[in-house]
């Protein structure tokens, strides 16, 4: 092959470039087909799945269409673990935020021990929820719980000292259809505070001290200085916070499986998670299919709720 | 200008001065708020201990401490289940798992960093895209695979969902891109090979990330619970949460050995944590921050 001198210097450019798309294929080989083959088949795969009757012969499943669907939509137990989902959310998220961001600004006031304290709270985000939530279940036994025994100890105290009427009736936690959910949702609360207070604090730590000094010049209180500075410029921790753990939420299973492990989800549903539900029809009751249109559901809520949340914080930036 | 500054801010902190001694019944209020939620934090995890000390018949009685601290709970976990082989599964597992995650995210979230290629573009948002897919959406076709190619109760069967997350490959990307173009330029030039390049120019430059991320594929995959309930089907192959959830499910009221065994699965965790305190925390506000 001859090579001609006027055109040798584009040439070899040119194979430069090639030659780096070549190497660029080359290393992404390997997890292109990871991610072609372990996450969007079995993403496609559940969708159609979930129009088809289950058996573990492919050639044994029939289409039905969204049959699946629509016994969800009719589903009384499908209702009640969505309902129960929400509320997960709906309770821990703003409730973990506003304690996290709490105690993230007394940590900033204070100077001596911040870190212990950081450590103490963030300690439960990293321990495995299997074990904690069987530590929670265990605290909130009826008969035998230190809750019920304290709340005893408590009553004997204010019968002896004459104000009966500070008493409080020993509760039935877990085994409580009113009281369960948000008894879980204390759990849930408890073991991921330690993440907000960690990125909060970082946050604070972010916002230059100038700012609050030139307001405090011009009489600014601290109520006025956490609504035009703190916040506003915590906006997008707040943000990523609020969607992370929404998202947590409602993949919430391994604490309901295992804080009421002999009666999962119960009383009455009353615990149930849509993850929970999913893994019941699907490995419970071999119900592949219906339990594959149950993730779907799940799959589209989690985007919705995704894009509704990242739009209207994303507004609230602006000022 | 600089001097200016400097009596600007010593008068600022003289004007302060008879709110610094308010501010010091702030501080002292914020200590007591915060010892009070440390309490509550620390609360599960001491009850946990000093329940695991008790025998059977005092764990249940109203006593607050054990009246005989007892180690005969942890004894008899460790002896009567297969907790230490449920340790050897976790630890195999999560280390394999975070050396792949090291590897391929550190390795593709390089590519697209730095790397010029037709598609680029595409492939960065395919994997992005994967973010949003929950696990609960996968699971049922992973089984159905795992059952095809028996990979059931198998270490492979256990790993393979995690090899590359979506995730650790955005997070790495971050990372390569702060670097300076002119050091992969001058490395080129050098005639450093293009895994070169990656390897010994981007890799050792990008350590936070790696600490961050190898400390999160470790942790996430010590406490993973839904996938491996799924895959593991024999005792002997069962992960530390798979194992100590379905002792305790068969311990019925034998809340002396469930907690000996929660605590035998959170204490290794809380000594990692102590040790690697600083870097989790870390980790924690640059992925906080990054992602």
């Amino acid at each position: 092959m001859s090579v001609k001198q006027p055109i040798r210097p584009s040439r070899s450019r040119l194979s430069l470039t090639q030659r780096e798309a070549v190497y660029a294929y080359v290393f992404l080989a390997v997890p292109l087909l990871f991610f072609a083959v372990i996450r969007f088949y079995p993403a496609i795969q559940s969708l159609r799945l979930s129009t088809f009757t289950w058996h573990v012969d492919p050639a044994r499943r029939t289409f039905i269409g969204l049959q699946y669907y629509e016994e969800l939509l009719r589903n009384d137990v499908f209702h009640q673990a969505l309902i129960n989902t929400l509320l997960y959310a709906v309770i821990t998220v703003p409730v973990s935020i506003a304690l996290g961001l709490g105690i993230a600004i007394l940590l900033q006031a204070v100077a001596k021990g911040r870190g212990v304290f950081r450590a103490i709270y963030f300690a439960p985000y990293i321990t495995p929820a299997v074990a904690i939530a069987w530590v929670w279940g265990w605290m909130y036994n009826v008969n035998f719980g230190i809750f019920n025994r304290i709340i005893i100890e408590w009553w004997e105290f204010v019968e002896r000292i004459g104000l009966p009427w500070l008493a409080i009736e020993p509760q039935r936690f877990l085994r409580d259809p009113e009281v369960a959910l948000p008894a879980v949702a204390v759990v849930i609360i408890w073991q991921q505070l330690g993440f907000q207070v960690v990125i909060f604090l970082a946050g604070l730590q972010g916002i230059p001290r100038v700012y609050y000094e030139a307001a405090r010049i011009d009489g600014a209180n601290p109520w006025q200085l956490f609504r035009h500075i703190t916040f506003p410029l915590l906006n997008p921790v707040l943000v990523f916070a609020t969607v992370i753990t929404t998202i947590n939420a409602l993949q919430l299973f391994d604490q309901i499986v295992n804080i009421n492990f002999t009666n999962q989800g119960g009383p009455l549903n009353r615990t149930l998670s849509i993850a929970l539900y999913m893994y019941q029809e699907a490995f419970g009751r071999a119900r592949m299919g219906y339990a594959a249109a149950v993730t779907v559901v799940l799959f589209l809520i989690i985007l919705i709720i995704t894009l509704i949340q990242l739009r209207l914080t994303q507004r609230r930036v602006e000022y | 200008m600089l001097r200016d500054g400097a009596r600007l801010r010593r008068g600022l902190d003289q004007s302060v001065q008879p709110q610094g001694r308010r501010l010091n019944g702030w501080t002292l209020l914020a200590y007591v708020l915060l010892t009070l939620g440390a309490v509550i934090m620390v609360f599960p995890f001491a009850w946990m201990l000093i329940s695991s000390f008790k025998d059977a018949r005092e764990v249940l009685s109203p006593a607050i401490l054990p009246s005989e601290w007892t180690l005969a709970n942890y004894i008899e976990v460790l002896t009567r289940t297969a907790f230490p082989r449920w340790f050897l599964n976790s630890l195999i597992v999560a280390v394999l798992n975070t050396t792949s995650v090291l590897f391929f995210c550190a390795l593709v979230g390089y590519v697209l960093a730095r790397m010029r290629f037709p598609g680029k573009n595409i492939i960065f948002i395919a994997i992005l895209s994967t973010l949003m897919v929950p696990t609960e959406m996968l699971v049922i076709p992973w089984f159905v695979m795992s059952v095809q190619f028996n990979w059931v109760d198998t270490y492979w069967g256990l790993l393979f969902p995690g090899l590359i997350p979506g995730f650790g490959v955005f997070l790495m990307r971050q990372f390569f891109q702060t670097l300076p173009r002119d050091l992969f330029d001058a490395g080129r030039i050098d005639g450093v090979s293009e895994f070169g390049l990656f390897l010994r120019i981007g890799l050792p430059l990008v350590g936070p990330g790696l600490a961050a991320l190898g400390i999160f594929a470790f942790i996430g995959n010590w406490n993973a619970f839904l996938w491996p309930l799924i895959v593991v089907q024999s005792a002997s192959m069962r992960t530390v949460p798979v194992g100590i959830a379905l002792f305790s499910g068969e311990a019925g009221a034998a809340w002396h050995l469930i907690m000996a065994t929660s605590a035998l699965a959170i204490i290794p965790v809380l000594l990692v944590f102590i040790i690697f305190q600083r870097q989790i925390i870390e980790g924690v506000v640059l992925t906080g921050v990054k992602g």
